[in-house]
């Protein structure tokens, strides 16, 4: 039995590696592997985010246009109802057992049985009343309360905007700030702005079990931070007038945009037909959303900022002083009329009898079609430039410096640059350097292969305003309370045309109003300059067209007004730039032309 | 000359450290389940109405049923070995007719009342002392084939029996038996055979059949070469190789028909293959994460967060080891693993001093049954080992298993407090 009594030394030999490789398994896991420590401290922690206020948002005169509201969330944790009496459940939120059995199922396919869903999205004030009373009945719903979008106006929806559920894609690009399900931004001000005006969210640790029932704070809450409260913003807008052009437009489609000339603040930023932005608050938000995509007349499309219109006679602006500035036109410059301006077969009739010869001042004042065709020859064939794609790059440099062609910046989303091409565009319509300036001569007169946008007119016209420059036209006037002037828009933005040259423009729009085609804009005791325009619509009535400014001397503000189909521009879009130009410079007081206004206001051009 | 049973405190050959070392387990354990099951509305560590205080009623029955067991006398326990045995297949037998309510899957428990009783506890012990009464019974050999077939039947048929309650993890407690037996004569070859062969089975779900095979032919290759003169091993070399490739190719096949779903999962989250934290996973993966956690120093008494919040599940009875892992980090479950290592080799300490064929069999079956929990439940618990439901003597939460286990450590007390009669019987004969 010799080889049997050694055999107990195979027990200690087995014993003492068992002991080996468990305490190395333990030193593995407990010692060199520290992933498991953040496991275990996820495992017990769950984060509550604090979601902060959302910041106010107050017109230019201090109205508060936009505020907070308490919704009611009804939460359910399937896997904690038990003993729900559902009749009475049923009977309080006003729902079938049918649908209760529906939203019960789709809590469960969405999140699981043990996490939080939403049952029912904003239940009204009233239910959540009864609710607080009773929900001891009701284990496993709670009551999640969130704060959602009040509007203390029903206009400006466009520059306003909304917030809803972020997309997917937000997601993403947010680089995990938002989680899905989290309300933010969609357009306008609340989407330019939203990193001001969501603030800061907070969070709050809980000690959770493996049920995710809540044992208490987390590390005595060392770990929580505090939310902070949006930033209150003030826009550029003034309410009054801003509805005010909304309602002369109404039963029109068209645009409004009014800017404070020497600021670039946009006082009114008009799109018609528009909506009531308290259609995209609470449980209707959906089907409404809809209704607007579907309605022919595109409520939701931002016009002012996306359509472009020819410019038609905002360009005869431009041309003035582009001239002026490449030496080729001077004031006294008089070319003859002729009723039109023959370029091979074609001709570019002028719109109206008046005088001929004429001067710059006679041009403007007369709108007439043959003196732009002269004064945009005579810039483009100026013997310095090799070719006319030499001379029509100088021009589109002269356009985009006028905000035109461009995107201007504007502190809302969505802004489109117009339409203005670059001459590679017409040496392939062509062929290169076999065009002239007689093939692209329409854009003289703002026809052709352009258009621009309505904020784009106004801009000019500030510009003009301004004697040579603009600033960034923009919504936002002050940050926060301390009212905070955002940088950006500060500076101003120079044309290419100098100083001197802008002043016999505005006396030429000034006389427009005096004795032209805008005798209608006038306002008593104000010097209104101005120019209307019919910008050729293709696919039904013209376009009227009204850009001006008021007054003459240190403008206050600066307009254009596009009503579509309204033909001439002195028939609508003159007439409601001039209301609103009175409306503005005297103090929100009743207009003086009283029938001007009512005939403005009942007038339709929506069969 | 005879000494009285209540000398035995005397005698100095009372063992102290064993004793000692249950102590300290025992109460180990008790501090493990408070902290595992801490209810804050029954804070008290005595609460009747918390596990943790049932435990402490536990603790004191078996310190009297320890006292009962120490007072009998020594020659009880060889003298009633068979009829305790008896009884005990009996009651394991019964369960079949008189349990209706399942635990965890398994039909292994009497309920009386709202006292549970689970018989498979006792027949560890039960059969240790069968084993060791018909081996040491004059004119038996473990060499005799007909000895050896009696022998395994002895420990094979309560095995089967617990097998047949579904309560596998108890099961596997049985081949404990064979590890005990070695030491008593059983082929070496034979228990180094069933380890190979359940290393194979474990290689051949986890690597490519053609990769094992072609290693182990190489392996096999090396070997012949350098033993080719010795024509007897050479030939055993070829017939491992021969099973080898048996035991690899039927694998799948066992694998398949034979094994149930859920031992698949356990297999496959042992080896790695799955991840599936959410589902079979769940608790080893929580076990860890717990463990893991502790780090070195631990997060101190009552302040496990996983264990407290019970993200392991059977945290105070298999998984208790991740409350002390949690709770005491490295330094704590490594003292725990060299208690319980110290408790084993003490254990082969005594077996090994005793004169009595009878003492020494039962120590070595009392040795390997602790053994092979302590194994397979730290292995579970660390992941290193599929998750089979047994628990770890002395620390889990449980009035069957502590009963049990104490009764099985204080009967091999008690015969070991007697070896000096032996001896002196052996002369006075």
């Amino acid at each position: 039995m010799t080889s049997s009594d050694n055999r107990h030394y195979l027990y200690y030999a087995i014993f003492g590696l068992l002991g080996f490789v468990l305490i190395v398994r333990l030193f593995f896991l407990q010692v060199l592997d520290e992933s498991y420590v953040e496991i275990a401290r996820d495992n017990a922690r769950r984060e509550i985010v604090q979601f902060p206020p959302r910041g106010l948002i107050y017109d230019r005169n201090g109205e508060l246009l936009v505020f907070n509201d308490v919704i009611y969330d009804l939460m359910v944790v399937p896997r904690q109802v038990k003993d729900l009496d559902t009749m009475a459940f049923c009977t309080l939120l006003d729902i079938t057992r049918q649908e209760f059995e529906q939203k019960m199922n789709k809590a469960i396919v969405m999140n699981g049985r043990i996490r939080s869903s939403v049952f029912e999205k904003q239940i009204s004030p009233r239910a959540f009343a009864s609710f607080q009373e009773q929900l001891y009945n009701f284990t496993g719903f709670f009551i999640e309360i969130r704060t959602d979008r009040h509007y203390k106006t029903s206009s400006m929806a466009h520059v306003l905007g909304n917030i809803g559920e972020i997309s997917e894609k937000r997601i993403k690009e947010s680089n995990g700030y938002y989680r899905q399900g989290e309300y933010i931004g969609l357009n306008g001000i609340e989407r330019s702005y939203e990193n001001l005006l969501r603030g800061t969210k907070g969070v709050r640790n809980m000690l959770v079990d493996v049920h995710g029932r809540e044992i208490g704070p987390y590390n005595n809450g060392l770990l929580d931070t505090p939310s902070v409260s949006g930033t209150n913003l003030y826009v550029t807008l003034d309410a009054f007038l801003q509805s005010y052009g909304e309602k002369l437009l109404q039963n029109k489609i068209g645009s409004v945009v009014a800017i404070e000339p020497n600021t670039g603040e946009i006082l009114a930023l008009v799109s018609s037909p528009g909506y009531d932005p308290n259609l995209f608050v609470g449980r209707e938000r959906g089907s409404n959303y809809m209704k607007l995509l579907k309605d022919s007349l595109k409520p939701l499309f931002n016009r002012p900022l996306n359509a472009p219109y020819p410019p038609g006679s905002v360009f005869k602006i431009i041309e003035s002083l582009i001239g002026q500035q490449e030496g080729t036109l001077f004031p006294h410059t008089k070319y003859h009329c002729n009723m039109g301006y023959r370029v091979g077969n074609h001709t570019v009739k002028c719109s109206h009898r008046h005088y001929s010869p004429i001067d710059l001042l006679g041009a403007i004042e007369q709108s007439c079609n043959p003196y732009y065709c002269h004064v945009f020859r005579a810039i483009m064939d100026q013997p310095k430039f090799k070719s006319t794609a030499e001379a029509y790059e100088n021009w589109y440099k002269h356009m985009q410096a006028f905000g035109i062609g461009t995107q201007l910046g504007i502190d809302l989303y969505g802004e489109s640059k117009g339409i203005l091409y670059p001459y590679t565009y017409f040496d392939k319509l062509y062929g290169k350097g076999s065009w002239r300036s007689t093939n692209i001569i329409s854009l003289s007169i703002g026809q052709g292969e352009v258009g621009i946008t309505p904020l784009q007119m106004a801009n000019v016209v500030a510009c003009v305003a301004n004697r040579g420059y603009f600033k960034t036209p923009h919504i936002l006037r002050y940050i926060g309370d301390e009212k905070k002037v955002p940088e950006q828009f500060v500076k101003k933005r120079y044309t290419l045309v100098d100083t001197q040259y802008f002043e016999v423009v505005c006396q030429g729009m000034a006389r427009v109003v005096n004795n032209g085609t805008a005798r209608v804009a006038q306002i008593k005791g104000i010097q209104v300059c101005g120019k209307t325009g019919t910008a050729q619509n293709p696919h039904g009535d013209d376009h009227s067209v009204f850009i001006g400014f008021a007054p003459l001397e240190n403008p206050k503000i600066a307009i254009a007004v596009v009503v579509e189909n309204g033909g001439f521009g002195s028939r609508w879009a003159a007439p409601i730039a001039s209301l609103m130009m009175e409306y503005y410079l005297n103090g929100h007081q009743p207009t003086t032309r009283p029938d001007l206004e009512k005939r403005m206001l009942e007038g339709n051009l929506i069969k | 000359m005879m000494e009285r049973d209540d000398d035995i405190l005397k005698t100095g050959t009372f063992d102290w450290l064993i004793v000692f070392i249950y102590l300290a387990m025992v109460i180990w354990g008790w501090l493990a389940i408070y902290s595992a099951d801490f209810n804050p509305v029954h804070p008290e560590i005595y609460s009747l109405d918390q596990s943790y205080g049932r435990q402490l009623l536990w603790i004191g029955a078996s310190m009297v049923i320890a006292l009962v067991v120490l007072l009998l006398d020594h020659r009880v326990y060889p003298a009633f070995a068979y009829i305790i045995y008896g009884i005990i297949i009996l009651a394991l037998v019964s369960v079949f007719f008189l349990v209706s309510k399942r635990t965890a899957g398994a039909l292994s428990w009497f309920e009386i009342g709202s006292f549970k009783f689970q018989p498979s506890e006792f027949a560890k012990f039960a059969t240790a002392l069968a084993i060791a009464k018909y081996l040491s019974a004059y004119g038996i050999s473990f060499k005799d084939r007909k000895t050896q077939v009696i022998c395994f039947a002895l420990f094979l048929v309560p095995m089967a029996l617990v097998l047949a309650q579904n309560d596998t993890g108890s099961a596997l407690v049985f081949s404990a038996f064979i590890l005990a037996l070695y030491r008593e004569g059983l082929s070496g070859f034979l228990l180094f055979t069933g380890v190979y062969a359940a290393l194979l089975f474990l290689l051949a779900i986890l690597v490519d059949n053609i990769v094992l095979v072609a290693v182990l032919s190489c392996i096999a290759l090396l070997i012949i070469l350098f033993v080719r003169k010795n024509r007897g091993l050479v030939f055993t070399v070829i017939g491992f190789l021969v099973l080898s490739l048996g035991v690899i190719f039927s694998v799948d096949y066992v694998y398949n028909n034979v094994l149930q779903p859920h031992q698949h999962q356990r297999i496959e989250v042992m080896l790695g293959r799955v991840d599936d934290i959410k589902g079979v996973g769940y608790n080893v993966y929580q076990s860890k994460v717990a463990i893991g956690s502790g780090g070195i120093y631990g997060k101190g008494f009552l302040q496990g967060t996983q264990t407290k919040l019970h993200f392991v599940p059977e945290q105070s009875t298999d998984f208790i080891f991740c409350t002390v892992g949690e709770e005491y980090g490295f330094v704590g479950s490594a003292g725990l693993v060299i208690l319980y290592v110290s408790f084993l080799i003490r254990l082969i300490q005594i077996a090994e001093r005793q004169r009595s064929r009878f003492n020494r069999i039962y120590a070595y079956c009392v040795a390997s049954i602790f053994f092979i929990h302590f194994a397979i439940n730290l292995g579970m618990t660390v992941g290193i080992f599929p998750v089979v439901g047994i628990p770890l003597p002395f620390f889990s939460y449980g009035g069957s298993s502590l009963l049990g286990f104490t009764i099985m450590l204080f009967i091999l007390i008690r015969l070991d407090a007697n070896r000096r009669n032996e001896v002196k019987r052996a002369f006075e004969i």
